[in-house]
């Protein structure tokens, strides 16, 4: 019934959590001011995602409806306590970098969505591969605002590198002969720069009469079909 | 004899898109001639650069929505952006900034909102903003007024355009032995240096109420709003209520302590004050629509100017006033409507 292709290409393009569902736009917005930051944040979220997918979906017999959402929370919650000290133990840098916003994962909605809508309805493998596309989706949409925030606001790419990879990495930065518009690194930037990623993609996604419909507005518009 | 049937309207209204942009520019002649006699001939450097940045803009975005280029772009809605965005900045800059502050001001913040009449907020404070935030060494090459000091040597008309163009000043002179710190700057500087106003304002930098040079560019800009005042095209709420809003802060906390704090006549005739009151925050596209709203929308830009001037990190703060408050238009013009008479 649940096709794998389907289930990969909403993850990651049809449904995608940031650029469609426009869940966890806090880490998005805050944390792409640079490449490396949007990487790790996003594959910290992917390991949290998968986790929780398959652990709801394994308890999906015995959930008591009044109470799952507590039981998701209480999930997340556990497995990015994990993830965060697993970073503070073998990432310091890098987590003092990305500081409260790895605990802040538990608030993330496309998490939760996941759980609820997902992952409670279908089997482990399936459950497991939705939360690796979903997460996937999520660190794309994470990586091209963090580069081009930090192609156009510091003149650099993959700065910090070394945080995630180890000091192998730290020669990979490249350095652009400019300075930058530094507002692109700032809020303000982040915002902008969602915007026309979400423009970018309804542009990619137009049909012959130049308009764009998501995954969610096709469904519906099923629906309202005899 | 043509007896040629018209359909209604038959009376054209007396004002048009063009003419009022016209003039808006017409307003701002006199104080760009000012300004030019005392600070040389960086401002018209600039106002070519930005004006040709902006109709290019204006041109690109108008092919990429896929719009008629002449009707468009003949409204001149962006050389009055330009302009003002050249009024704005640094008269001593080098060419990428009026040319990228334009550029920005016109398709982001006008053209991606949906062109003339739907941008929420004012696209020429938007490319300044964005300017001042983006590249702050540069946006602080201010110039000191003829006469302020006889060993500084100003820059004649090629040398001016050289640095614009090519970023090189004289040989043998550094930029910053050209560049000085505005009024408001210096009042700042002086007041985080725990000097009184009293021994700040003793400097060749201060003319009778504002900055020497200064309070006479401003009073170009008076003369010039209420021109526009005169014509109908601004209405008096707004900037009555901006100047009475800055100045009535302004007015109290001197009266506390003259010491610390600037006179009324300083607010007024320094830094944006008397620009943003006429020109900027009149903008009727993105200032609010009812009266009542106009003197709240008015007032508040004043007195978050003080606020910024007073307390806050930069000397100017009318720029991020007037954005702030625009964002806060559509709340104003739903909560002031007019009650229309029968209706409750």
């Amino acid at each position: 019934m649940t096709d794998v292709k389907t289930v990969v290409l909403d993850g990651i393009w049809r449904n995608n959590p940031a650029l469609v569902q426009l869940l966890g736009l806090c880490p998005l917005l805050a944390i792409t001011t640079t490449l490396v930051n949007g990487l790790a944040l996003g594959l910290a979220t992917t390991a949290v995602l998968v986790v929780t997918n398959m652990t709801v979906s394994l308890i999906r017999g015995a959930l008591i409806p009044a109470a799952r959402i507590l039981v998701f929370v209480l999930i997340i919650a556990s497995l990015v306590t994990i993830v965060d000290l697993l970073a503070n133990a073998y990432l310091y840098e890098l987590h003092q970098t990305l500081g409260l916003f790895i605990p802040l994962i538990v608030t993330n909605c496309a998490i939760l969505a996941q759980a609820e809508v997902f992952a409670s309805r279908h089997s482990i493998g399936v459950a497991a591969l939705g939360g690796l596309s979903t997460g996937a989706g999520f660190t794309m949409a994470l990586i091209a605002l963090g580069g081009c925030r930090e192609i156009v606001g510091q003149g650099t790419l993959f700065a910090g590198l070394e945080q995630l990879l180890g000091d192998a990495a730290a020669g990979i930065v490249i350095n652009l002969p400019v300075d930058g518009i530094l507002v692109a690194a700032l809020p303000p930037g982040a915002f902008f720069g969602l915007a026309l990623l979400i423009a970018l993609k309804n542009y990619l996604d137009r049909d012959k009469h130049g308009v764009s419909t998501t995954a969610t507005q096709r469904a519906q518009a099923e629906k309202h079909l005899p | 004899m043509s007896f040629a049937l018209k359909p209604a309207p038959h009376v054209t209204p007396a004002t048009s898109v063009p003419l009022v942009m016209r003039r808006v520019l017409y307003a701002l002649i006199p104080a760009t001639i000012v300004y030019t006699a005392y600070f040389g001939w960086g401002l018209l450097i600039n106002m070519v650069i930005a004006v040709a940045a902006a109709l290019a803009a204006e041109a690109l975005m108008l092919r990429a929505r896929r719009r008629a280029i002449r009707p468009g772009s003949a409204d001149a809605s962006a050389v009055v952006t330009a302009i003002l965005l050249a009024f704005a900045i640094p008269p001593l800059a080098p060419w990428w900034i009026p040319a990228l502050g334009a550029g920005v001001a016109v398709s982001l913040a006008k053209h991606l909102y949906g062109g003339l009449g739907s941008n929420l907020f004012n696209p020429a404070m938007v490319g300044y903003v964005i300017l001042l935030i983006s590249f702050p060494v540069e946006m602080t090459q201010w110039l000191p007024p003829v006469g302020f000091d006889p060993s500084v040597q100003q820059l004649g008309f090629w040398s001016n355009l050289n640095y614009a163009l090519t970023g090189h000043t004289p040989s043998g002179i550094d930029i910053d032995a050209l560049t000085q710190a505005t009024p408001l700057d210096q009042v700042k500087e002086g007041l985080g240096q725990m000097r009184t106003l009293d021994e700040i304002r003793l400097g060749r930098l201060f003319g009778f109420y504002g900055g020497r040079g200064w309070e006479w560019i401003n009073g170009c800009f008076a003369l010039g709003g209420l021109y526009l005042l005169y014509r109908g095209v601004i209405r008096w709420h707004i900037p009555v209520a901006l100047i009475t809003g800055l100045c009535g802060c302004a007015a109290a906390l001197h009266i506390i302590d003259p010491s610390r704090y600037s006179s009324p006549g300083f607010h007024l005739f320094g830094g944006a004050t008397l620009l943003g009151a006429f020109f900027i925050a009149t903008d009727p596209v993105t200032a609010a629509a009812t009266d009542r709203g106009r003197l709240i929308f008015g007032a508040a830009i004043g007195a978050i100017t003080y606020a910024i001037r007073t307390w806050g990190g930069y000397p100017d703060g009318l720029a991020f006033a007037v954005l702030l408050m625009n964002a806060t238009v559509p709340l104003l013009d739903r909560y002031t409507r007019p009650r229309i008479y029968g209706h409750f």
